[in-house]
């Protein structure tokens, strides 16, 4: 396989290869690594891209991408976690410079107490900001503030061969396309300039509604977007062709004065037998979730960690799925196909495979920020399906036929199985990618939808 | 072109200390328990100088320091395994950060043990830089305190040095070396009302420790400086063990006769 030749490319004086295991948040594909390097220091990353035999390197963080984007296996990671300084803030512009291994989360509770927040954020706070760039992700305000690419001012990227790279829109804008949405295949991030957002505390005007169609949910969604910073829906996803769903929206509140302190959430300590998870328990649980919001329908003052992370709130949810692991589906598909999507959700509701976290959006028009940039016009939707072997893979090809029959896209940091040919149809324009690829990165994603060495 | 901003809007102060730390000087500020040690500093609103070699990493950590809360960080750039080099740092610290009251020695070395068993430079290496420098560093700095009468003196050794085992002995015994030093000048202090603190850490996660089996179920760096901060601010102990479980390890371990532990392949 093409990992041993980078493992006997490197230099090394053991025998035997040391084999680290890497799990991504699915916990599937089970990979091992051949090394992973921890630097501490920026100054330590020249050496190590140096040291690498090429295609053999590629940056890791937090490891929230769900499927193999951010695997290598059978070669080398760089574990960026050490990298988690915050080299600058200037309150009054609301401009922070941190090096890529800083989490989300760190930068929240830096800025926030002082009036401001982050421009975009995924549902989770615990990501990097390089992981954050490298899959140009995207949050419950995509239809107003576009995609947390679009608001990286400045990079540097340690590349290989030209050593510290600085990327803007004036220097290196190129660079700075393909780095955003780029995989971590450009190179390391050393150090990212982000501007924040004045908010005026840490609470959110908050309000949920019931809906019982899809064109219920367009409908709020429409009226939504212009009043509300922030939309998103969960749906039921055993409810087919008419899904019963809540559908939330906020905006920052006000001072609310109050300072919250959240308490730390329970954790899972290890995975749940594979059983506790059946389309019973499931389907009890979606409606016991759809029973409860939509008898709280209404308006609220929340703080803003329940309203952005609720899922932080449970440490280590992923082992919910059991030792199998998980796999999620995000795909968008363009409103004009809404039949399409229809048929998605009732192929899924037919299955009875679905999961309770079924989590819909509608995405703005911004232009993309970054050259393999996912969101773009349409309906995104984001469901996990448990990993059951040949049955689970097999339902998720067969939705597959209808992402790429619509024209709609599937989202690389979801992924773990998708085709070559979906790729293709999901980012036609993949190969003008190529050229800003580091010789020394690849990853196991790239390689598996690419068919690069 | 970025303007650096010190904010006490976002210092917590945990609890009241029993002592008054509040100006803690850092020998050895790039190691990887310091780093955590800072950030928790730095977060309780404390003035912090850092020493260590490089110029370069002192300015990353200056910076990060400062936008997380610590009210005033000043760094020195110094080899401390030199110890020619002590007398201008202890100055520095006099002259530019008077009147602190708490020193963190935290650098130290370690060596894969069957080099220093093949040279007797590497050996030798190993010794001054865990002990030797050491001791003269913290000799300088107790002198201060103990004419001021006031302060608190820590130093990170390690659970090694409580017994020595066939797989790391020289690092152990300059370790354990180390703590024999502390607990004598704890006692010379005593009567100034200078504290001194041996922390001893089981195996921690960090750069010094990545390349040892196991490495991935070694302690996490946050919790330990959580122990190690708490233990600054209050007045006891006088030793640390951190994770706590290692007291009652290396208790265990030191019973063992040595007839059985010679055998042992520890």
């Amino acid at each position: 396989m093409s990992g041993q030749s980078a493992a006997t490319l490197r230099k090394q004086s053991a025998a035997s290869p040391p084999i680290k295991r890497v799990l991504s948040w699915g916990r599937y594909p089970k990979t091992a690594h051949y090394h992973v390097h921890k630097p501490s220091w920026n100054d330590q990353v020249p050496e190590i891209l140096r040291a690498a035999a090429p295609g053999s390197l590629l940056p890791y963080g937090l490891g929230r991408s769900y499927g193999d984007s951010c695997l290598n296996a059978g070669r080398e990671l760089i574990d960026c976690r050490r990298l988690n300084r915050i080299l600058g803030f200037d309150e009054s512009t609301g401009m922070v410079r941190c090096e890529g291994g800083v989490s989300l989360s760190d930068i929240i509770d830096v800025v926030l107490p002082v009036g401001w927040f982050l421009p975009v954020t995924p549902g989770t706070r615990f990501v990097t900001v390089g992981g954050a760039i490298a899959n140009d992700v995207h949050g419950k305000n995509h239809h107003c503030a576009g995609t947390f690419g679009a608001h990286v001012r400045q990079i540097g990227l340690h590349r290989s061969n030209d050593g510290l790279v600085v990327c803007n829109s004036e220097e290196n804008a190129d660079m700075l396309r393909a780095t955003v949405g780029g995989l971590g295949l450009t190179g390391v991030i050393a150090w990212a300039d982000i501007q924040l957002k004045r908010v005026a505390g840490s609470w959110v005007d908050a309000e949920s509604t019931p809906f019982q169609s899809l064109n219920a949910f367009l409908d709020l969604s429409r009226d939504s977007n212009d009043h509300f910073e922030y939309t998103v829906a969960w749906l039921d996803c055993f409810a087919g062709k008419n899904p019963r769903g809540i559908f939330f929206r906020g905006n920052h509140a006000a001072d609310h004065g109050k300072e919250f302190h959240p308490k730390r959430g329970p954790k899972l300590p290890f995975a749940l037998p594979a059983c506790m998870l059946n389309r019973y328990s499931v389907r009890a649980f979606n409606t016991a979730y759809y029973r409860i919001h939509a008898a709280k329908k209404g308006a609220a003052v929340v703080p803003y960690e329940s309203f952005f992370y609720p899922l932080d709130s449970i440490r280590q949810w992923n082992l919910l799925y059991g030792r199998q692991g998980f796999l999620q589906y995000q795909c968008v598909i363009p409103e004009t196909n809404l039949d399409a999507f229809e048929e998605l959700l009732d192929r899924i509701a037919r299955s009875g495979m679905g999961s309770f976290l079924g989590v819909l959006k509608q995405f703005g028009s911004a232009p993309p920020a970054g050259m393999l940039s996912f969101p773009r016009p349409g309906l995104t939707i984001a469901l996990d399906f448990a990993m059951r072997g040949e049955r689970t893979l097999k339902l998720m090809q067969s939705l597959d036929e209808i992402v790429r029959q619509s024209g709609g896209a599937l989202y690389p940091a979801k992924d773990a199985r998708m085709s070559p040919a979906l790729f293709e149809t999901s980012f036609p324009r993949w190969r003008g990618f190529v050229p800003y690829i580091d010789p020394k990165m690849s990853s196991s994603f790239w390689r598996r939808v690419t068919g690069a060495q | 072109m970025m303007t650096l901003t010190a904010q006490p809007t976002t210092s917590r102060p945990a609890t009241t200390p029993a002592t008054a730390m509040k100006k803690i000087v850092i020998l050895g500020a790039t190691s990887g328990i310091a780093l955590e040690v800072q950030r928790q500093l730095a977060h309780q609103g404390r003035e912090l100088l850092l020493v260590a070699r490089s110029p370069q990493r002192l300015a990353e950590l200056q910076a990060d320091l400062a936008v997380r809360g610590a009210q005033q960080v000043l760094t020195y750039s110094a080899d401390l395994a030199s110890i020619q080099q002590h007398a201008a740092i202890f100055e520095f610290a006099r002259h530019n950060f008077p009147d602190f009251d708490t020193v963190l020695l935290a650098y130290g070395s370690m060596h894969d043990q069957k080099e220093s068993e093949g040279s007797v430079d590497v050996l030798l290496e190993e010794l001054r830089v865990n002990f030797v420098s050491a001791t003269a560093i913290l000799t300088l700095f107790a002198a201060d305190l103990e004419r001021r009468r006031t302060g608190c003196l820590a130093a990170i050794t390690s659970v090694a040095g409580d017994r020595g085992r066939r797989s790391n002995y020289v690092y152990g015994s300059a370790k354990g070396a180390l703590s024999l030093f502390l607990q004598g000048l704890r006692s010379r202090l005593y009567p100034a009302g200078v504290r001194v603190i041996t922390i001893k850490p089981g195996p921690v996660q960090s750069s010094m420790t990545d390349h040892l089996p196991g490495s991935a179920r070694f302690a996490d760096p946050e919790q330990v400086a959580r122990d190690i901060v708490r233990a600054l601010e209050r007045r006891s102990p006088d030793v640390l063990y951190t994770p706590k479980v290692w007291r009652y390890i290396m208790t265990a371990v030191q019973q063992i006769p040595e007839t059985i532990f010679k055998r042992l392949s520890l």
